[in-house]
């Protein structure tokens, strides 16, 4: 009986590092939210409860405004066109670097995060000096009465640029892990280059795929730096729905400002949603290869 | 140029046979990469090579870029290394506990990535203003943080947060519990457990999110210009200051300091690239 109390003894101090450990937790849970809730969480409330504070009419009203409107178009447009440009260039890209070895292989892989490292504002700025009215192409464009810069190409070119990498970067991974057994086998069995990549290969890629779509999109109808410095920022004309946040903060019309951004933050929230159910279903997958 | 599909070479030897031999894929790649990113590229250097090289040195070292060199990358790294110490915490604290909405709270990490940078700078210096929600807690101490070099650092730090969760969060997945508890029941204190066998693993993808992030906020223009007076030798950093070059027509001004920029990136890629070289040789 003594021996058991002594054991108990013993055996209860080891409760109280087991409490410690909780507050530790409790503490760096509050820490950690409390961080986030500071930088992230009260910003993106904000934005919700400043578009909605005067009720809906009068955010209706700002959206049903023609410059709004043609900025939203804007947007679209660009994102339409960049997008699909940039997904068909980053299948193509991954499937060179992950089937075929060939020379500058290396450098390329190297180059392809470069547009993610330069400064948006650097990007828009090589464009205008190649495009723009003093720069290389400038006097051939001018003679063919093209217009680039401060023009919806110029703007489709910057957004391009600054999405580049997303697709590639997202289903290169992918196809190298998948490795080249299955087309292998498909190409033994006859299948002509074009079928293997429609039957065996997209099917293998097509989530980290769409991720990468998705990603690009977010931020082609989001980039602000870039097409900023290309467009000229000229109201009704050249100016996409980031252009026009900013714009109509610096006017004051801080009600404006945030009917556009509520649209945005709301196309970042379904981008967030997207994304949350393609990386689940990959996860399944995993698992259901696994077992 | 002529025959660019595989297919077609095969019979006949021809000098030329290996550019058959590469893929239309492969093609296609080059090319879009060239118009894309090199030929502005060169467009970037060329120009800056008209100025020379006394002519290059003397914008570029400028009082007004000195300063904004300055303020950008002295504010970078410490948003970066802010969100270094908290990155961790966080992806610590989602890995290793279980707390109510802990699932959403871990996919709006990465709202930043997903918000357009207009959009941060405007709800941010809103936020933070002297009548905003937590600018107007400072006001009455007389700390401005909004329109000033903090307002910089917030906007850095907001853009630059999901980085170092995200590089971190994967190993951290991955580490054995039992190395730990084994190191617990050698005697190791919490501490030195936490010291000695969780952190070393985790330096790498640590230092590859504060790389990834100070890389972002050397860069960042939209949410940046929005939070800041862009004063200089005050608030206004290096993008800001390119952004105003060219709103004068000054092209040289701006190419000389947008190509410090660019130098300055490349240099951060470089390192990420060895960062994660050093990471995989630990996993």
């Amino acid at each position: 009986m003594a021996n058991v109390e002594k054991l108990a003894r013993q055996v209860t101090p080891s409760a109280t590092p087991a409490k410690s450990r909780d507050w530790v937790k409790i503490g760096l849970i509050t820490v950690a939210v409390g961080y986030l809730g500071l930088v992230l969480f009260i910003p993106a409330l904000n934005v919700f409860i400043q578009a909605f504070k005067k009720g809906l009419a009068p955010l209706l009203h700002n959206m049903s405004q023609p410059v709004f409107l043609h900025a939203v178009q804007l947007t679209l447009i660009c994102a339409l066109i960049a997008v699909p440009l940039n997904t068909v260039f980053g299948l193509c890209a991954a499937w060179a670097i992950t089937r075929h070895r060939f020379p500058g292989r290396a450098f390329v892989v190297s180059v392809l995060d470069v547009p993610f490292a330069i400064s948006p504002v650097v990007a828009g700025l090589m464009l205008v000096l190649l495009y723009g009215r003093n720069g290389w192409f400038g006097e051939f464009l001018q003679n063919q009465d093209i217009k680039i810069i401060f023009a919806l190409p110029g703007m489709i070119l910057a957004t391009a640029f600054v999405t580049l990498p997303f697709v590639a970067r997202e289903v290169i991974p992918v196809l190298e892990e998948v490795g080249t057994d299955q087309e292998e086998a498909a190409r033994t069995l006859g299948a002509k280059d074009w079928q293997v990549f429609w039957r065996v290969t997209l099917p293998n890629i097509r989530w980290a795929l769409l991720y990468g779509v998705i990603l690009t999109n977010a931020r082609a109808m989001g980039e602000f730096g870039a097409v900023s410095v290309v467009s000229g920022n000229i109201i009704g004309k050249t100016q996409t729905l980031p252009l026009y946040v900013e714009e109509a903060y610096k006017q004051y019309e801080t009600e404006a400002a945030f009917s556009a951004a509520l649209l945005l933050a709301l196309l970042a929230v379904v981008t967030l949603v997207l994304k949350e159910i393609l990386e689940r279903k990959t996860r399944i997958e995993e698992v259901k290869e696994d077992t | 140029m002529t025959a660019i599909s595989p297919r077609s070479a095969t019979t006949r030897h021809n000098p030329l046979d290996w550019l058959k031999q590469i893929h239309l894929t492969w093609w296609i790649t080059i090319s879009y990469l060239s118009i894309m990113l090199f030929l502005p590229g060169a467009a970037l250097l060329a120009k800056a090579s008209t100025a020379g090289w006394d002519g290059f040195w003397k914008v570029a070292t400028s009082p007004i870029a000195i300063s904004a060199y300055q303020v950008t990358f002295v504010t970078a790294l410490g948003a970066a290394l802010l969100n270094g110490f908290f990155g961790t915490l966080i992806a610590w604290v989602l890995i290793r506990y279980d707390f109510p909405l802990k699932r959403i709270i871990d996919a709006a990490v990465d709202l930043p990535f997903a918000l357009p940078t207009s959009v941060a700078g405007l709800t941010l210096a809103t936020v933070y203003s002297e009548n905003g929600w937590i600018g107007s807690l400072f006001a009455p101490f007389g700390i401005k943080l909004a329109f000033t070099r903090t307002g910089v650092a917030i906007a850095m730090v907001f853009i630059s947060l999901p980085f170092v969760v995200r590089t971190v969060q994967p190993v951290l997945g991955e580490m054995e519990r039992d190395v730990e508890e084994a190191a617990w029941s050698l005697g190791a204190s919490k501490f030195q457990t936490f010291w000695r066998v969780v952190l070393p693993p985790l330096m790498p993808p640590v230092l590859t999110g504060v790389a990834l992030g100070f890389a972002r906020a050397v860069g960042e223009f939209g949410s940046t210009v929005i939070i800041a007076s862009n004063t200089p030798f005050v608030d206004l950093i290096a993008p800001v200051l390119v952004f105003q070059r060219l709103e004068q027509y000054d092209y040289a001004g701006a190419t000389v300091i947008g190509l410090m920029l660019l130098i300055l990136s490349l240099v951060i890629l470089v390192c990420i690239n060895l960062l994660q070289a050093w990471g995989r040789r630990y996993g």
